[in-house]
């Protein structure tokens, strides 16, 4: 496997304050990559760094191959990098459909292609992956009438209408009711193999990653502590003494 | 099918119009250009979230282009607006009426073009910034071009009077007028429901969002901007063939006249919808009219306080009245019921 | 073409003009940026981009006319039109404003400029739409042999001006209420909770502003002209000099107002006095473009 978000030597300050200091990782292509550690220990600045929310000081951030440091957000998004909200960010005045819809990679049409109509395979797909996400019954509710976990596995249905490459998640499961969260991790894996598409999960929930993911990365006080697989990991007496450290 | 004999009494009634009510024909002629600058408006305010004050930097301008080039094919554009010579340089016929068509197209055109660039610079900007940046495109045009002596400056242009007898004349405009509402009204129902149009309203329900899916915001929002300015254009051209005389900070850039209108005509409206603007336009006109001449000289203050009472109170307009009252006559429905028997399942 | 080149040289020739346009332009960009702080203000507290900012000022002009046309003593017109202003910024809040600080910030934005034309108009039919102005009984100082006049007049516009602008910063950083104001200002549910009363600190703070305006045009029609339909432009101006400076930020407010009258100074005197609304205008074109590239750096529009 070779790796296709590549980040090298990262650097990010807010006002003195250094978020993430010489940070460097790298997301394998096809695989699910797991970003861990306590809170405030600079992941979402990382994850912020890599979508293009904001500059960087130091490092480059390369996606396959290249250099995205100094893109903005939509061109970014445009080569086939998604992200998730943590605060999830679905259309609420809209159906699922609509949603679905909306969310069409519109990085593969050609311009005059945005003026047709969807197409019937547009629409089956929406259906398809509502139904993949559990979704399918609700698809015609306002979906700013569904819960928050509902929200957030149609966020999650939205981006693999979009067919992106790689999918950055942030923390998929918070706010999630635990009953569910063992059929969203199910859901993760699947679109991992069924689809083809790379993760990149930011999340707390230690059971969860330890589950899914095939290499870990943690963090802490902005610095990269300990990589390897989950059971490395688990392992490293450093990243426990990180979380217990935190609480 | 029932549709479908609206659709036709109604345009029988719009080509009808000007026959039936032969004292109103200019009038009629301006309430179509309410109804486009208003749907216009719309373009961007209602269905991108892009709130322009500025949109009457493209009639004014379309003004200026249509005049310039119905004057440049004959004469010289510097000497005829040498404020005496204007009189003696004629026009005949044929030149008028191939100058009044390139020049409303050329408009049209030129109008598009430069929403995209000035687009390009403004929608960078967000929310408010975006709507003081257009208006101080618009007041800036206006005074730039006041100062302006090649087209006039301060005077203005006059253009040459339309040849034929007075009415023909006014139904001559009427028509110019009716058929780019026409063709707008038409363009737009299409837009609306293609992918484009769902793309512009994820734009305006939630940018960062739509960016964030790889949608080619600025590229959409241009086109839709360039859309609109196109047919701003336009009617700009007629009018300044439909008034003959203008000048630039009282008729072309007029920002607080028309250029506030459109907005308060949308707002009454209703954001957002494709009959609100229509139907906000004759709301205004038709009270505009009517009452304009009684509040001797207090018009305009009943014009500020007429803004400040629709957005304060009635910011979603008819349209969005209406949505509230009686959402099954929009086809949200199915939602509706759904919803509630979604949620005697839950409870039950 | 050929007079702007000249009006250029002219700079170069006699570098004492430079000189005059520089001291005029900071002493108009004085009372630019007390209106500018206003706006800051209202913008900072309450999230409301106040379009009728300008016929703030132009109304205070009038009050300050109006009675000095009574035959009061000009001087006095400005803690008069700072009081009148108060009352009508109050009302105004109270009718409009506290009704739109929750929507999003175009209707606030509309809102103000349907209050911006009503003012407009209203001075219009009461005052008439000529320029007017209070002459003042003072001396003019003349420097660099009679190139440089400084009419005593506008020195005095000016020393009140930056009392005025003392008074409000002591009171922000001294009082209860200032603090209050500042607080809500940073957040106004966290303030809310600490058991501020935010919907008083709005009215007032929106009281504030129109009264600093008001003496600000007070001081403006003594020591310049105002006319009914003026107003729009110094809302501009407020705009650009709160957009070139940021939030909260007072010495950039500061400068950006003193800068931006001296740059409108240069405009008129190179492109002619027919330019000078045109060149307030283009300013707010310009610090806008040249903001949004700064946030383009920071991968951000300007929000």
């Amino acid at each position: 496997m070779s790796s296709i978000i590549d980040v090298q030597g990262v650097s990010k300050s807010y006002g003195g304050v250094l978020a993430n200091t010489d940070i460097s990782m790298q997301v394998q292509k096809g695989g699910i990559t797991g970003l861990i550690g306590p809170n405030g220990s600079g992941k979402t600045t990382l994850f912020n760094s890599i979508v293009g929310y904001h500059p960087i000081d130091e490092g480059s951030i390369r996606f396959e191959g290249k250099e995205i440091s100094k893109l903005p957000v939509q061109s970014i998004a445009r080569l086939g990098l998604l992200r998730t909200f943590q605060q999830t960010r679905i259309y609420g005045a809209m159906n699922g459909v609509e949603n679905m819809l909306i969310s069409l990679p519109h990085r593969k049409m050609r311009f005059m292609d945005s003026f047709g109509q969807n197409s019937k395979a547009d629409y089956e797909r929406a259906d398809m992956l509502l139904d993949f996400v559990g979704l399918y019954e609700k698809r015609f509710l306002k979906s700013g009438s569904l819960s928050f976990g509902q929200q957030k596995l149609l966020e999650f249905a939205m981006a693999l209408m979009n067919e992106p490459t790689v999918l950055l998640l942030d923390e998929p499961t918070a706010g999630i009711n635990p009953t569910l969260i063992n059929g969203l991790i199910d859901r993760l894996k699947r679109a991992n193999t069924e689809f083809g598409i790379t993760l990149f999960i930011i999340e707390h929930n230690m059971r969860v990653i330890m589950n899914m993911a095939d290499k870990i990365y943690c963090l802490a006080h902005g610095k990269m502590l300990a990589s390897g697989t989950p059971q490395e990991i688990q392992g490293d007496q450093r990243v426990v003494d990180a979380y217990l450290g935190a609480h | 099918m029932k549709k479908a004999i609206f659709y036709v009494a109604l345009l029988v009634f719009i080509t009808a119009a000007p026959f039936l009510f032969p004292d109103f024909r200019t009038q009629l002629a301006t309430l179509w250009l309410m109804i486009v600058v208003s749907m216009t408006w719309d373009m961007t305010g209602g269905q991108m979230g892009y709130n322009s004050l500025g949109n009457i930097f493209f009639y004014g301008t379309g003004m200026y282009v249509a005049a310039i080039i119905c004057i440049g094919l004959v004469h010289d554009v510097g000497l005829y607006n040498d404020a005496a010579r204007s009189e003696i340089m004629k026009f005949t016929d044929t030149q008028y009426f191939v100058g009044a068509i390139v020049g409303i197209l050329g408009a049209g055109i030129f109008c598009a073009i430069s929403a995209v660039v000035i687009g390009y610079v403004t929608f960078g900007l967000r929310g408010p910034y975006f709507a003081i940046g257009t208006l101080g495109v618009a007041i800036a045009a206006g005074e730039l071009v006041s100062n302006w002596e090649w087209v006039g400056g301060g005077q203005g242009i006059a253009l040459p009077v339309y040849p034929g007898d007075l009415d023909t004349g006014k139904i001559f405009f009427y028509f110019l007028f009716a058929i780019c509402g026409v063709v707008l009204f038409i363009f737009l129902k299409w837009l609306y429901q293609t992918r484009f149009g769902a793309a512009v309203n994820a734009i305006r329900d939630d940018e960062e969002k739509a960016e964030a899916m790889g949608i080619h915001t600025l590229r959409y929002k241009l086109t839709m901007w360039a859309l609109a300015a196109f047919f701003v254009g336009m009617v700009g051209g007629i009018s300044a063939f439909q008034l003959i005389h203008f000048e630039p900070l009282e008729t072309a850039y007029q920002t607080i006249n028309l250029g506030i209108f459109m907005v308060v005509c949308v707002l009454l409206g209703g954001k957002g919808t494709l009959w609100g603007p229509i139907i906000g336009a004759i709301l205004f006109h038709v009270i505009k009219e009517v009452t304009w001449n009684y509040l001797l000289g207090w018009q305009w203050v009943a014009l500020g306080a007429l803004i400040v009472v629709t957005v304060v109170y009635f910011q979603d307009g008819l349209m969005g009245w209406l949505l509230l009252k009686k959402p099954e006559w929009f086809g949200v429905r199915v939602e509706k019921k759904e919803s509630t028997t979604e949620s005697v399942g839950g409870a039950s | 073409m050929d007079q702007i080149l000249g009006n250029i040289s002219l700079l170069f020739e006699f570098p004492v003009v430079n000189l005059k346009i520089v001291i005029d332009g900071l002493m108009i960009g004085a009372l630019f940026a007390l209106a500018a702080y206003g706006l800051a203000l209202v913008w900072g507290v309450m999230n409301v981009k106040n379009l009728a900012q300008g016929d703030f000022v132009i109304a205070g002009g009038y009050v300050a006319w109006y009675l000095a046309k009574l035959g009061l003593p000009p001087l006095f017109g400005v803690p008069i039109a700072f009081v009148i202003m108060w009352g009508i910024g109050w009302v105004i809040y109270k009718t409009v404003i506290s009704r739109v600080i929750e929507r999003d910030l175009f209707t606030s934005l509309l809102a103000t400029f349907g209050l911006a034309i009503m003012m407009a108009q209203i001075m219009n039919l009461l005052f008439g739409s000529d320029t007017q102005s209070i002459q003042l009984q003072y001396d003019t100082l003349y420097m660099f042999d009679g190139f440089v006049d400084i009419p005593i007049a506008k020195l005095l516009g000016v020393a009140m001006a930056a009392a005025l602008a003392a008074g409000v910063i002591f009171f922000m950083k001294s009082s209860r209420m200032g603090q209050a104001i500042r607080a809500t200002a940073q957040d106004a549910r966290a303030a809310r909770v600490l058991g501020i009363n935010t919907e008083k600190v709005y009215s007032f703070t929106f009281s504030l502003n129109a009264a600093i305006c008001g003496a600000a045009g007070a001081i403006i029609v003594m020591v310049w002209v105002i006319q009914p339909f003026y107003g729009i432009t110094y809302s501009i101006r407020s705009f650009v000099i709160v957009t070139a400076a940021g939030l909260g930020n007072l010495p950039g407010v500061i400068a950006a107002g003193l800068g931006i009258g001296a740059a409108e100074q240069y405009g008129a005197h190179i492109f002619g006095i027919g330019y000078q609304q045109a060149i307030a205008v283009l300013l707010l074109l310009f610090v806008l473009i040249y903001r949004l590239i700064q946030q383009k750096r920071l991968r951000q529009s300007l929000k």
